[in-house]
């Protein structure tokens, strides 16, 4: 398993395909998707909006293989690998990342030490040289500079004491230098205000290319006039029900969630 | 009050076993000793500072057999330029060890000293006075038949440190070794520990440091697995002086290390730290007492122990405050990291304070690996082994961190790595 190395992945390639996909919480019984259907292609930015509790988290979640979720019905594929079967350090190795809506505070282990550890686990994982001191130095110096994150950041402890707009810029550091295929941004505008916004979403853009496929999961409207979607999906109900392009997330902002509910019911 | 009969036998058997080495100034010393050793009796399932650990084997006559184990590792403390004193056994090595000589320190043998020698003002004073109000009748015994030893006399700042080295070659071994540390006014010095040292062993240090002194002690203790060791630091600090030890427990069947610290002078420093990492037939206790006797003073016990497949994790931690002691600034924290749920940690914090300006915190906690953590490692690429390592590694670092010599930090960061990927194969 494992993404193939170089280049080759062509704009409008499928990256992530969803079929019919539901999903249980494994200790309630709870149903949260109940089957979504949802194609990314290489190069796209797809959206996702929708009220709480429609089950955009949950996607997310279950998408980067965390514990607690049981996927009863379809199938998840990344670039058609099935990802549903693989651990969650086997999806990162497959190009999948997820920048998380509250990243994890983890004292006692230092931000350099575990990006290192995460870019050379990949590499190792794909079959590539891991990445050298120097190298993964000069690399991160130069990425931390974008998302303007100090040298003092880098050496404090994962997410330790970081503000909120730290945390999500963390986020964005550790999607640029692990250079995933997908990415998944879930609610990466909360707890943001509009500079910090504007610096994460600068950070996301940089790295939209032909080979990348993007997954924004908002609340609101405000992130994607930063990161401009080439596609909006409404979620509700566990369901994508209504597609679109960047004038429905507009809709949504104008008129709120309840006229295009009614319009779908 | 007379003992019970069933601790009297033990105490004599015990004896009956041990030869005492005769002769020279110790003999006063050792006399007492046996004479406290006689009035205490050895440690029973029974007494109250025994409770969570069995003290049987650590008080039978023989020493119970201890396989030996070759790690086929690099020495410890290999990398550090340090003055370099072996012990095999029990038994000092003059061959396998460095010469004696190191600026502003003497360094004399105990089983070799002549007869007038600095230390007979100090040996077994730091363990007699230790002896109250909780008995240590162990350390008695140790005074009492110490065999060998070292005397460090540091008069002004050491250039390296003096790495004692316990290596482990006899099956039956049963080793009592006592050191006598004498820290002048303004002198510094690091002491290092390192190995198995023998199938049982019984180690006391009494470190007596004056005004402005400073010292610094980390230990590695063996990964013989079925080794045993009573340890005991013994230590008084003077005024504004500084007395820091770290140890790293990986593997023995059984371990108790008891520290008993007295800061006498205003404005002293002490820490106490350790960090151990246990597998299965595993007995690790820290047991420490800290009597705050002056005005401003500081006193700091960071434990951690990481625990599995059954292993099991005892803390006695007292802080001590007396009248008069204003200021003190005591702070105690015991963890333990808990990987399955047949390991078990018992914590007893106790504070007692009779003086009304002072801060002292402590807390005690048992837990799992966090899984939000873990799950956040995992979704960066990490494999669930090393994320858990990672993890590990980051509980122990608290307690890493109070060595103050960040080269002595890695390599004992380093030691903790290659336990954990030993485990995972």
């Amino acid at each position: 398993m494992g993404r193939p190395c170089g280049p080759g992945n062509e704009k409008g390639k499928q990256m992530l395909e969803i079929k019919n996909l539901h999903v249980e919480l494994e200790e309630e019984d709870k149903k949260i998707l109940k089957g979504v259907d949802l194609t990314v292609e290489a190069g796209k930015v797809h959206a996702i909006m929708g009220p709480n509790g429609s089950g955009k988290s949950t996607l997310s979640y279950v998408l980067s293989g965390r514990d607690g979720y049981e996927v009863t019905e379809g199938s998840a594929t990344l670039e058609g690998n099935d990802i549903l079967d693989m651990e969650p350090e086997e999806r990162a190795a497959a190009g999948l990342f997820l920048a998380f809506q509250y990243p994890v505070e983890i004292p006692g282990v230092g931000n350099m030490t575990f990006l290192r550890t995460a870019v050379n686990a990949q590499r190792k994982a794909r079959g590539q040289e891991e990445m050298s001191a120097t190298e993964f130095l000069k690399e991160i110096r130069a990425r931390a500079k974008d998302l303007k994150i100090d040298a003092e950041m880098l050496k404090r402890p994962v997410n330790v004491g970081f503000s909120g707009g730290e945390k999500k810029r963390n986020e964005i550091l550790q999607m640029a230098m692990l250079e995933p295929k997908l990415c998944i941004l879930d609610e990466t505008d909360s707890g943001l205000d509009v500079d910090a916004m504007k610096l994460v979403a600068d950070g996301v853009n940089a790295l939209r290319d032909e080979g990348r496929g993007f997954l924004v999961i908002t609340h609101y409207q405000r992130l994607l006039n930063h990161i401009k979607p080439d596609v909006v999906h409404i979620m509700s109900d566990g369901r994508i029900v209504k597609t679109g392009g960047p004038e429905l997330a507009l809709e949504v902002e104008n008129n709120g969630y309840a006229d295009i509910l009614a319009e779908v019911a | 009050m007379a003992l019970p009969q069933v601790k009297q036998d033990a105490t004599e058997a015990r004896l009956a076993a041990l030869d005492m080495p005769k002769g020279g100034w110790p003999e006063a010393a050792r006399k007492d000793a046996m004479g406290r050793v006689r009035a205490m009796g050895l440690p029973h399932a029974r007494d109250e500072y025994w409770k969570y650990t069995r003290p049987d084997t650590l008080v039978q006559p023989e020493a119970p057999e201890a396989a030996l184990f070759d790690d086929g590792d690099a020495p410890v403390f290999g990398g550090v330029d340090s003055l370099k004193l072996v012990f095999v056994d029990g038994v000092f090595d003059e061959a396998a060890s460095d010469a004696a000589a190191l600026e502003h320190v003497s360094i004399d043998r105990l089983a070799d000293a002549p007869d007038i020698h600095w230390a007979k003002d100090l040996y077994g004073t730091l363990e007699a006075r230790g002896q109250a109000p909780v008995q240590r009748p162990l350390a008695a015994l140790n005074t009492a038949y110490a065999s060998d030893g070292v005397l460090i006399h540091a008069t002004g700042r050491a250039a390296k440190p003096i790495s004692l080295i316990y290596r482990h070659r006899s099956t039956s071994s049963d080793a009592i070794l006592h050191h006598v540390v004498k820290i002048d006014s303004g002198a510094e010095l690091t002491v290092l520990e390192s190995g198995p040292a023998a199938a049982r062993f019984n180690k006391v240090m009494e470190v007596d440091i004056a005004d402005g002194g400073t010292f610094h002690h980390v230990r590695v203790q063996g990964r013989d697995h079925e080794r045993r060791a009573a340890t005991a630091i013994f230590t008084r600090l003077g005024t504004e002086s500084v007395f820091k030890s770290f140890t790293l427990t990986a593997n023995g069947v059984l371990t108790r290390n008891e520290c008993v610290i007295e800061l006498t002078g205003d404005d002293a420093v002490a820490h106490v730290a350790g960090a151990c990492m246990g597998d299965g037939d595993f007995h690790h206790d820290d047991t420490v007492f800290i009597t705050h006797d002056a005005l401003n003073c500081e006193s700091r016990q960071v434990f951690k122990k990481v625990l599995r497949n059954g292993a099991k994790g005892v803390f006695q931690g007292k802080i001590l405050v007396k009248e008069g002691a204003q200021k003190t600034d005591g702070y105690q924290i015991s963890q333990s990291l808990l990987l399955d749920d047949d390991s078990q940690f018992l914590a007893k914090p106790e504070l007692e304070i009779y003086a009304d300006d002072v801060a002292c915190s402590h807390g005690s906690t048992s837990g799992a690996i966090d899984e939000e953590a873990l799950f956040y490692l995992r979704s960066r690429g990490i494999d669930e082994g090393p994320a858990t390592d990672l993890l590990t590694i980051a509980f122990l670092a608290e307690a890493v961190m109070e060595i103050e010599d960040e080269s002595l930090q890695d390599e004992i960061n380093g030691l903790v790595e290659a336990w954990l990927s030993r485990r995972r194969g």
